[in-house]
């Protein structure tokens, strides 16, 4: 059963901060779904080779031919801070 | 009936013979709109302007001066588009998504964006970052998610058809909520270049229309391959319509007992039983089958679907489009604020379930585990389709219910059972209205037809249409 330190553990994983009260909540959430889903267990896979997609596509290629990409304006347009068409962000080495 | 209450079929005809103009179409539809939007908010940007730019030129194709809407996480570009988060909320693609791109060459019209739980996690449209849409049979009742904004404007009147998506039953459910038409094709028939991410072996872009007339133009125009999306398949291109006959002689019919011994509303199952008998009535074969692994799929959708939502929704970090938070010393907090800012509550415990079935130590035992089931649950269904040409199920257990009424998540993951294993299996599915319940909400039937067999359920479904003849009902919205 995952405590409020696992709930920590994984919220710093997928890069996101969450309060000890919200991290309580989600801990009590996710052992509810965990419980729920503990009965895939009882299911008898062996051999049975996992699905990715729905689809039976292999190795999808195309021609290794350059062709026109988005250009560097609208790449830029959204861009919350933008400096000699960089996106510009805060200090990375350091912490 | 007035303009903005017909279907794509009946306004292209008014408008072929220039009984209407493409300006008086659009006009309805912007004074439905006016009068209603207010009460229903099926709508998080309406582009009224740009609208009437368009019909004020001439249109040429298949839809040429249809209004329609789309769901606010199909990329238009120039129009900003939201996926109803605080993240993308003034986010402006510099791109059209495929399927926009195909509707503006058919000479449609867009309306607007419609609302939508955040980033498609949902079955209410009640986890949009912006407001609540309501359901137009009864405002007091959620419209069904993540394409609640979608299906309610269409119900409305407020578009004559919508785009969705459906990962779990984002289509259909909201369709069957609001006594609407909804189609998800076949996984890989929809090109999802331009569609927002949550799950990309389960998301798949589809209709919402009226009638399944509608739902059959309308995948003529979005269906095909497309090269920049890698999962979309080749296949000969298909003239939809051709199949909308009125013949149900010989057709197999499967009925999953699993569905049916299972404890819900009764006017639902009375309503698709006596639905289903209409169809034997008309020379349809039906027989109960076994789908065992149905009892699992609400299991496996929630990891798959969480684990690669986790990994979707990784790319929103404040660097290159969004929101980014204005606290930040350092980029790695940067990436942590932002996130925590502008993602919903339902997102952030979906993507730390997500990572949790992915991380070290659970991967094998969840997400490998959920992956061989689903291999098991795809052979089930192509057992079944070996001997019966469809599979008929009530669409959702429930009709729409009161909003603020499910809280906790597990409880309203459970409502997916109907429709989950249709994206985990990739089959076709189709929802049509066959009943109303006793407080006037609309219940909806199910058609899941094999792999590449959206001719076989768009025939059966079109002729059970003309059996029940509940496509012109209308909801009594009070009009301002």
């Amino acid at each position: 059963m995952l405590e409020k330190k696992d709930i920590e553990r994984l919220a710093d994983m997928a890069s996101m901060k969450i309060s000890a009260s919200e991290a309580d909540k989600f801990a009590g959430q996710l052992n509810e779904i965990l419980q729920y889903v503990e009965k895939i267990k009882e299911v008898d896979t062996e051999g049975v080779m996992p699905t990715l997609y729905p689809v039976s596509l292999e190795n999808v290629f195309r021609e290794d031919k350059v062709e026109p990409s988005l250009a560097r304006e609208k790449v830029l347009a959204n861009a919350p801070e933008e400096k000699d068409g960089q996106f510009r962000v805060p200090r990375i080495m350091g912490e | 009936m007035e303009l903005c209450d017909l279907t794509i079929h009946e306004l292209r005809e008014k408008l072929e013979t220039n009984e209407v103009t493409a300006e008086e179409v659009l006009d309805s539809f912007l004074r439905r709109i006016e009068a209603v939007e207010e009460k229903v908010r099926a709508y998080v940007t309406i582009t009224a302007d740009e609208a009437r730019e368009r019909v004020s030129g001439e249109l040429k194709g298949s839809l040429a001066g249809i209004p329609l809407a789309v769901k606010d996480n199909i990329s238009t570009e120039g129009i900003r588009t939201t996926s109803s988060s605080k993240m993308l909320e003034n986010y402006i693609p510099p791109y059209n998504a495929t399927v926009v791109e195909k509707l503006d060459e058919a000479g449609a019209v867009i309306l607007g964006k419609t609302n939508m739980d955040e980033f498609a996690m949902g079955g209410t449209t009640g986890f949009s970052a912006f407001h609540e849409t309501r359901n137009p049979w009864n405002l007091e009742h959620v419209p069904g998610g993540s394409s609640g904004g979608s299906a309610a404007a269409v119900a409305a009147g407020e578009a004559a058809a919508a785009l969705g998506s459906d990962t779990g039953g984002s289509i259909r459910q909201p369709a069957a909520f609001c006594g609407l038409v909804g189609l998800k094709p076949t996984y890989g028939t929809v090109s999802r270049y331009g569609l927002l991410a949550y799950a990309g072996s389960l998301d798949q872009i589809g209709p919402i229309t009226r009638d399944i007339e509608d739902a059959a133009l309308l995948l003529n125009v979005i269906s095909g391959h497309d090269s920049r999306d890698s999962s979309s398949v080749r296949q000969e291109q298909t003239d939809y319509t051709a199949f909308l006959q009125e013949d149900l002689s010989g057709m197999r019919i499967a009925l999953p007992k699993e569905y049916y011994e299972l404890d819900y509303n009764p006017e639902v199952k009375e309503s698709v039983l006596a639905a289903v008998k209409k169809m034997e009535a008309e020379g349809a074969i039906v027989e109960e089958v076994s789908l065992p692994s149905i009892e699992y799929s609400v299991a496996i959708y929630y990891i798959l679907a969480t684990g690669e939502a986790s990994s979707s929704l990784a790319r929103y970090d404040g660097v290159r489009y969004g929101y980014r938070s204005k606290e930040a010393a350092n980029v790695t907090e940067m990436f942590k604020n932002t996130r925590s800012e502008a993602f919903g509550e339902e997102v952030k415990r979906r993507i730390l379930f997500g990572t949790h079935v992915l991380s070290a130590g659970s991967y094998e035992e969840y997400y490998v585990k959920a992956q061989k089931i689903r291999t098991l649950l795809i052979k089930e269904f192509e057992e079944i389709f070996k001997n019966y040409d469809l599979i008929v199920t009530p669409t959702t257990p429930e009709t729409a219910f009161k909003a603020g009424s499910i809280t906790a998540p597990l409880e309203s993951y459970k409502m997916d059972a109907f429709t989950v294993p249709v994206n985990l299996a990739g089959i076709p599915a189709i929802t049509l209205p066959c009943g109303f319940s006793s407080a006037n909400l609309p219940i909806g039937i199910q058609l899941m037809g094999p792999r590449f067999g959206e001719g076989k359920i768009i025939q059966a479904a079109y002729s059970l249409e003309k059996l029940l003849q509940l496509e012109n009902k209308r909801p009594e919205l009070e009009v301002r």
